[in-house]
C-alpha cells in the first residue's frame, strides 16, 4: 500500500463514515426521546431521493399515496384542533408535489417535505399510541415497519436501481468528488446545527430534557409526545437529505436503505445509544473499517463490520448497571 | 348432493371432450428478479392468444396455468406443487436459479418435465435421477466465461482482475471464469467481491488497480453493475472493462449512462438480432420474437429473458406433438408425462432465438457455444454487435 491509496481509503472511509454518522445521531436523539431503536430510518432515507427521481420524471411518487394515508390516520386519532397539523401538512405536501412537478427545482424540497411528514406521522401513528409499552415492543414494531416500508418501496419503485443527476459534477481532488465534498459539508453544517440546537434554542434543551428525564420533563411542562414527534421529524430531516445527497455517488433503489441504517446503528450501538458524540466518531471509525476491509479482504467486508459490534457490546455489557426504568 | 354431482359431471363433459393440455408456468413475475420474470410472462400470455388463433398443438387446445412466485423459493416450490396436482402436462420455469434449484426434488418425485428459465449449470448438471426430468434454456455461466475468455485472448489481453457479487451469481461467476482464463493462459491477479447493496467498491477497486490488469471482468447483474464500473472509470481505469450477460437490460444502460460506454459483454445472439450475419441460424427466429412482441407490447420492449420463454415453448411444441403419437394424457397422465421427457430430450438441431438446441442424456443444456453467445459492445447507449464465434 502506498501514500495514494491511503489517502482514496481515508477520504472513501471519511465519506462513508459521515453518512454513517448522521444516521447514528439521528437513531442515538429518536431512542433518547422515545425508546424507539428506529430501524426503518434507512427506508425513510430511501424514499427521499427515489420519490426526487419520480417527480423529475413528472410522475407522482407512491410514497405520496402512503403519506396521505399515515396522515389520514394521524388526523383521525387527533380529531379537534389538534388535527389542523396533519391536515394541513398533508395537504401543504401533496400542493407541492404537485408544484414540482411543473417547477423542477421544487422536487428537492417537495422529496424532504414528504419524508419528514412521513417520518412524523410514523410517530404519531405507530409509536405514540405505544408509548407505555416495552422497549422490546418498540423495537418489534419498529421492525415490522422497516420490513413494511421496504416493500412498498419495491412496490412503487421497482426493482432496478436509479440514479438522479448530481447537484454539482466535477471533482474537488482526486478521489473526492464534488458531490462527495458536499457530502461532507452537509455532515459538517448537520452536527454544527444539532449542537447550536441543542445548547442555544430552548425547544433543543426541551427535547434533551425529554431525553434526560420523562417524567421530570412532564413535571416541567415539556410533552413527551411533542418531543416524540419533533426527534422523528428531524431524524427524517436528516436521513432525506442524507439520502438526496448520497443518491447521485451510491445510485438509488428500495434496498439501499437497509445496510446504511445497519452500519448507523452499528456505531449508535458504539456509542452505547447514547452518547451523540461517541456515536459520530463510531460512525467515522466503521467507515474508514469498512473501506480498509474492502481493501484487504473483500469477501468477508461485512462478517468484519458487524464482528466490530462484539467488542462493544462486551464492553458495555461490562460497564452497565441495572437500571430501573 | 347427488344434484350437485350430476352438475359437477355436466360442467366437466364439455371439458373432458375438449381435453386442453395443461401446461404449468413458474415466473417471478413480482419481486427482485420481476424485470426478468415479466417479460416471461408476456411471453407466455402472447403464447396463450396465439394458440387460440391457430388452435393449440395437434389439434388440442392448450392451456398455460400461470403463477407468480414473487422471486421466493418457497413459493416456487408452492406454486409447483400446486401445478402437479392439477395434471400438468409439463412445468416451464422458474426465473431465478435457487427457486429453480428447489423445484427440482417437487418435479423429479412427481415425475414432470421441466424446462427452467435460470442461469446456472447446477440445475441440469450433473443429469442424475432427480435432473433426468429438467432441462433448461437460458446459457450457463460456463458457456458464457468461454466467450469473455475468447475475446480477451483474442485482444491480447495478459492479465484480468476480477470483482462480483458476493452471492451465488458472482462465486459462480468467478469459479468458472477463473478455471477458463487459467486453461487459456490467462493470469488472474485480482478477485474481489462486493454486495449488491454496497454504496462503495473503492478498495475494492484501488486493490484491482493496484495490480494493474490489462481487463477487469465484474461478475454482477443488472443496475448493481454499474457501481464497480464507475468507480473504475472515476479512478482512471483505461483498460478493458467486460460485464456478464446479467446486465443485458435497459436499465443497465439508462444507470450507466456515459459510465459504461465502451462495455464489452457476453450475450444471447437475440441481443442484437438485426446485426447478426444473414446466415446466422437463430436470426430469424429471434426476428420473428421481436416483431410479434413488440407488436403486442410496445417498440423497444423486448429482453433476451422473455426469449428464454419462447424458446422453451419451441422446445416444447414439437415434443408435445410427438408424444401425443405415443401416449394419451386423458387417459395416462404418468405415461404422457415420461413420453414427453423422452421427446424433449430427443430434440437435436431446433434452430431457437438463444441458439441450436440439441439435448442428449448428458446434456440437458443442449446449447453449443458457438451459435448461442455473440460478444456486444456498448457504443452510444446501445448494443452493438462486436463478433460472433461461428
Amino acid at each position: 500500500m502506498d501514500a495514494t491509496i491511503l489517502g482514496f481509503l481515508l477520504l472513501d472511509g471519511l465519506q462513508n463514515g459521515v453518512v454513517y454518522g448522521l444516521l447514528a445521531l439521528s437513531l442515538v436523539l429518536v431512542f433518547a426521546v422515545t425508546r424507539v431503536i428506529l430501524v426503518p430510518i434507512g427506508e425513510l432515507l430511501m424514499f427521499a431521493p427515489l420519490s426526487l427521481v419520480w417527480l423529475l420524471e413528472g410522475k407522482l411518487p407512491g410514497t405520496l399515496w402512503l403519506a396521505l394515508a399515515l396522515g389520514g390516520a394521524w388526523a383521525f386519532l387527533a380529531r379537534g384542533r389538534e388535527a389542523l397539523l396533519p391536515v394541513g401538512g398533508g395537504l401543504g405536501v401533496a400542493l407541492l408535489l404537485l408544484l414540482a412537478l411543473r417547477v423542477p427545482a421544487l422536487a428537492y424540497p417537495a422529496a424532504v417535505a414528504l419524508v419528514v411528514y412521513l417520518g412524523a406521522a410514523t410517530y404519531r401513528v405507530f409509536f405514540q399510541p405505544m408509548r407505555e409499552a416495552t422497549v422490546l415492543s418498540l423495537l418489534i414494531m419498529a421492525v415490522g415497519l422497516h420490513v413494511a416500508y421496504m416493500g412498498l418501496g419495491l412496490v412503487f419503485f421497482g426493482p432496478e436501481q436509479f440514479r438522479p443527476r448530481p447537484l454539482l459534477e466535477g471533482e474537488i481532488l482526486v478521489g473526492l468528488s464534488r458531490q462527495g465534498g458536499l457530502v461532507l459539508l452537509f455532515a459538517l453544517l448537520a452536527v454544527v446545527g444539532l449542537y447550536l440546537f441543542f445548547r442555544q434554542s430552548l425547544f433543543g434543551k426541551a427535547l434533551l430534557a425529554a431525553a434526560e428525564n420523562r417524567l421530570g420533563a412532564r413535571l416541567s411542562g415539556i410533552s413527551p409526545q411533542e418531543a416524540g414527534m419533533v426527534a422523528f421529524a428531524i431524524a427524517s430531516l436528516l436521513s432525506a437529505l442524507s439520502g438526496l445527497l448520497l443518491a447521485p455517488l451510491i445510485n438509488a433503489a428500495y434496498f439501499m436503505g437497509f445496510m446504511l441504517g445497519l452500519k448507523g446503528f452499528v456505531a449508535a450501538i458504539l456509542g452505547g445509544l447514547m452518547s451523540y458524540p461517541v456515536a459520530f466518531l463510531g460512525a467515522l471509525l466503521v467507515g474508514f473499517f469498512e473501506s480498509f476491509t474492502s481493501f484487504y479482504a473483500s469477501a468477508y467486508k461485512e462478517a468484519l463490520v458487524f464482528l466490530l459490534l462484539v467488542p462493544a457490546l462486551f464492553y458495555q455489557s461490562l460497564r452497565a448497571r441495572a437500571v430501573e426504568e | 348432493m347427488k344434484r350437485w354431482l350430476a352438475l359437477a359431471l355436466v360442467l366437466a363433459l364439455p371439458a373432458l371432450a375438449q381435453e386442453a393440455l395443461k401446461v404449468g408456468v413458474v415466473v417471478s413475475a413480482t419481486g427482485p428478479a420481476a424485470s426478468l420474470g415479466i417479460p416471461e410472462r408476456n411471453t407466455f400470455l402472447m403464447l396463450q392468444d396465439l394458440l387460440e388463433r391457430t388452435g393449440g398443438v395437434a389439434g388440442r387446445k392448450v392451456q398455460f396455468v400461470i403463477l407468480d412466485d414473487a422471486s421466493d423459493t418457497t413459493q416456487a416450490v408452492r406454486n409447483t406443487r400446486r401445478l402437479v396436482e392439477e395434471g400438468v402436462v409439463a412445468i416451464v420455469g422458474t426465473t431465478t436459479t435457487p427457486a429453480s434449484l428447489g423445484m427440482i426434488p417437487v418435479v423429479a418425485e412427481a415425475r414432470v418435465p421441466t424446462i427452467s428459465l435460470a442461469a446456472s449449470k447446477d440445475i441440469i448438471h450433473p443429469v442424475d435421477a432427480q435432473r433426468l426430468w429438467v432441462f433448461k434454456t437460458p446459457q450457463t455461466e460456463e458457456l458464457m466465461a468461454r466467450a469473455i475468455v475468447a475475446d480477451m485472448v483474442a485482444r491480447g489481453v495478459k492479465t484480468v482482475g476480477y470483482i462480483g457479487f458476493n452471492d451465488a451469481y458472482g462465486e459462480g461467476w468467478a469459479r468458472f471464469f477463473e478455471a477458463e482464463a487459467r486453461a487459456k493462459g490467462l493470469q488472474v491477479v485480482a478477485s474481489e467481491r462486493y454486495a449488491r447493496t454496497d454504496t462503495s467498491v473503492t478498495g475494492q477497486v484501488l486493490r484491482i488497480l493496484a495490480r494493474r490488469p490489462d481487463a477487469v471482468l465484474i461478475g454482477a447483474s443488472g443496475t448493481p453493475a454499474v457501481l464497480p464500473q464507475r468507480t473504475l472509470k472515476e479512478r482512471g481505469y483505461a483498460g478493458l472493462i467486460y460485464q456478464t450477460h446479467g446486465v443485458a437490460n435497459p436499465d443497465f444502460l439508462r444507470v450507466g449512462g456515459a459510465d459504461v460506454e465502451g462495455t464489452l459483454l457476453p450475450a444471447g445472439p437475440i441481443l442484437v438480432a438485426e446485426q447478426l450475419p444473414s446466415g446466422y441460424p437463430t436470426k430469424r427466429p429471434s426476428l420473428d420474437y421481436i416483431q410479434r412482441y413488440e407488436a403486442r407490447y410496445g417498440i423497444g420492449s423486448y429482453s433476451t429473458f422473455g426469449a428464454h420463454a419462447w424458446d422453451a415453448w419451441l422446445i416444447l411444441k414439437p415434443a408435445l406433438e410427438r408424444a401425443l403419437k405415443r401416449a394419451d394424457p386423458a387417459k395416462d397422465l404418468a405415461g404422457f408425462r415420461a413420453a414427453l421427457r423422452d421427446e424433449i430430450e430427443a430434440t437435436r438441431g431446433l434452430v431457437a432465438t438463444h441458439g441450436v438446441f440439441t439435448f442428449s442424456r448428458e446434456d440437458h443444456l443442449g446449447l453449443r457455444f458457438e451459435d448461442s453467445a455473440v460478444m456486444v459492445r456498448v457504443e452510444g447507449g446501445r448494443w452493438k454487435l462486436e463478433r460472433t464465434f461461428r
